[in-house]
């Protein structure tokens, strides 16, 4: 079932003397949706390009099932892309769009119109095989340029931020079609997005990315409840960070002392020793806002509120100057329920929801970094 | 409203263009149509009645071989700037942003220079004892000088140097234009460079290769300063043709309706430009 497909061995690419991608280890699998995740630059799309032939590691080798393509160029790989702009030729029909790749391989004109045909039936563009490219949405767009790739039947289907230009209703329709495509082709899917999102809701594996390294390989659920480290944590979801330090250790939990609270906690999976400073990870919706006279939690006061729909997200400035994001769910019994601004609350949370990590060096600017505000287009 | 505030200045401009249009462009036209289509006379040049014998003497076997001499050169003027213009074009919209705009400056400045001074320029350097022929008797090339000037060579040479930039501009606009995803996008779909080019690279830029032509072919067939001063006696030009029957025979009729035929066949080129942008779809995709 698990049958690796590509391997990157050791893979660096080095651009005008800047690391892009260092020494990079990757396994893809047969058949899975792997996603390729991570801010502006951090050598996604150069990881994209490597795959699809259109730049050559500095060091290092890619195998495809056991053959050695490291130097192939990208007419001699057996797999196809679907570009950010979508690539379409512009001069030709969406027919002779999705036909090209076949016309090169020389297959006989029958068998060129029947897979062209069955390709648009997949992406429902049945009916515009006569249209040029710019008589067509950027949705239908966006479909001929998948249709033109998977129509070759390739191993590997790489996706550079194709959804990026489309706007929010259409992209969550695509991505519904895409995982549908993907299902019913069986092919392997190697998606780029920074759109941490998109990720976690389309993806078997998330490979996050960062400065050319590795940072968390795993699946959706790991990445999001275990991220590997602070860069993680930060970058996918948003993350409360409390500082603690390890007061005692037993065999399967540890007291942690948060801010002058002593929390028993699940003992981590890193080594941990008495006096050691960590940091206690909770996700927003794992926060509890209490009312200010129950018996725990710190204390603070609601600074900023934000109504989200079916969440209420509320900023709570503890006593110690923290600050704290809280994303409650809107309850059937109090549906009217809200904060004032400068409400005072208790702020806790359900012991074994957190997330433990120790201190990293250069951690603070992983704190600092405004890792979420990048712009959409133009990576690397 | 504001629309009600611009009324004025729109107005004023677009009196402006079309008058412009009109006195400068359409009039002159109609003047050199009504003329072609009346008889010659000695002292006023012109006089009726309208005649189209204009038109038939133009079918002369004489000014046939005219016409197809400089149709001739002017096509193979067309393709050797199409040769050295089209790779120029790509390797200019290949490098960077500002070295484009250095190259592209440096192409335009020898319109600096009025084309009549450069021509003769250009006959200094292609005389017997010009620039050319004594550095290749000085490095031992040659024993005798050639005969560069007074050739068809020599004329084509001319009109090449002139016209390129006219070739390399339009070109070097499709080349920018042509987006660096669709080739990759070729090669990602299997095919090699020949097939990207054949497939991808040419289609996409036949609207600047034909408006080259367009900037290219006619100009060259009226060029007649060139022919005149590189070309001697037997090289004319359609331009030649024209400027002879005006300024020494005095048939002006006869001069107008050359002149109309060239102006039909930049018609005729003109619409297959147009058709071709067309079938791209123009922008988009």
């Amino acid at each position: 079932m698990t049958q690796t497909l590509l391997s990157l061995r050791n893979v660096s690419k080095q651009f005008d003397g800047k690391t892009v991608l260092d020494a990079l280890d990757l396994d893809i699998q047969d058949g899975e949706f792997l996603t390729l995740l991570g801010p502006s630059g951090c050598g996604k799309t150069t990881l994209l390009r490597l795959l699809g032939g259109f730049e050559h590691p500095d060091s290092g080798t890619l195998v495809l099932s056991g053959e050695d393509i490291t130097a192939k160029p990208p007419e001699h790989r057996p797999l196809n892309t679907v570009f950010q702009h979508y690539a379409l030729f512009p001069h030709m029909t969406v027919f002779d769009n999705v036909a090209y790749g076949l016309k090169m391989e020389k297959r006989p004109a029958d068998e060129i119109r029947q897979r062209v045909s069955e390709a648009l039936a997949l992406v429902q563009l049945d009916d515009f095989a006569r249209r040029k490219p710019h008589q067509l949405s950027g949705g239908q767009q966006q479909r001929v340029a998948i249709a033109r790739a998977v129509v070759k039947r390739p191993k590997l289907l790489l996706l550079d931020e194709p959804l990026s230009a489309l706007d929010y209703k259409l992209r969550r329709t695509m991505q519904i079609e895409l995982k549908r495509l993907q299902r019913e082709l069986g092919i392997t899917f190697v998606f780029v997005t920074h759109d941490q999102e998109e990720a976690l809701s389309m993806s078997d594996r998330v490979v996050v990315l960062k400065d050319g390294k590795v940072q968390q390989l795993g699946t959706p659920r790991e990445i999001y409840e275990r991220p590997a480290n602070l860069f993680t944590a930060r970058f996918v979801g948003e993350t409360n960070f409390f500082p603690g330090v390890v007061s005692r250790i037993d065999d399967e939990h540890i007291a942690v002392d948060v801010q002058g609270l002593l929390r028993h906690l699940r003992k981590p999976t890193f080594d941990v020793r008495v006096g050691q400073p960590v940091h206690v990870l909770l996700r927003p919706e794992d926060i509890r806002v209490l009312e200010p006279t129950a018996d725990h939690g710190f204390t603070g006061k609601v600074i900023e509120r934000n109504y989200k729909g079916s969440t209420l997200d509320s900023l709570i400035r503890l006593d110690s100057g923290q600050e704290v994001l809280a994303s409650e769910f809107f309850d059937e019994d109090d549906p009217t329920f809200d904060y004032r601004l400068g409400e005072p609350v208790r702020v806790s949370w359900v012991d074994g929801w957190e997330w433990l990590l120790p201190e990293e060096l250069n951690e603070a600017e992983v704190l600092s970094d405004d890792l979420n505000a990048e712009a959409p287009a133009g990576d690397d | 409203m504001t629309k009600g505030a611009r009324q004025p200045f729109r107005t004023a401009v677009l009196i402006l263009v079309w008058g412009w249009l009109l006195m400068l462009v359409l009039a002159p036209n109609l003047l050199v149509v009504g003329t072609s289509v009346l008889s010659r006379d000695p002292a006023e040049f012109i006089r009726l009645p309208f005649t189209l014998d204009n038109y038939i003497r133009l079918m002369d076997p004489l000014y046939l071989d005219v016409f197809l001499h400089s149709l001739y050169m002017a096509a193979v003027t067309t393709i050797c700037c199409l040769i050295i213009g089209y790779p120029f074009a790509w390797a200019l919209s290949r490098v960077s942003k500002r070295r484009q705009t250095l190259l592209v400056f440096l192409l335009i400045v020898p319109f600096w220079t009025n084309s009549l001074v450069r021509t003769y320029a250009l006959k200094l350097l292609l005389a017997t004892n010009g620039l050319i022929n004594n550095a290749l008797l000085a490095i031992g090339v040659i024993d005798e000088p050639l005969t560069l000037l007074y050739t068809e060579l020599a004329v084509i040479i001319g009109l090449v140097y002139l016209l390129l930039p006219f070739m390399i501009l339009p070109l070097y606009s499709v080349f920018d234009d042509l987006r660096d995803e669709l080739l990759l996008a070729s090669h990602d779909l299997g095919a090699g460079r020949w097939s990207t080019f054949v497939h991808v690279v040419v289609p996409l830029t036949l609207p600047g290769v034909l408006a080259g032509v367009l900037l290219v072919l006619l100009p060259a067939m009226g060029m007649f300063y060139v022919a005149d001063v590189l070309g001697g006696s037997r090289n004319l030009l359609v331009g030649n043709v024209i400027k002879n029957q005006f300024l020494d025979a005095r048939d002006w009729p006869f001069g107008a309706a050359a002149s109309v035929l060239l102006t039909v066949a930049m018609a005729v080129l003109l619409f297959a430009h147009r058709l071709s942008r067309r079938r791209l779809g123009e922008e988009g995709g």
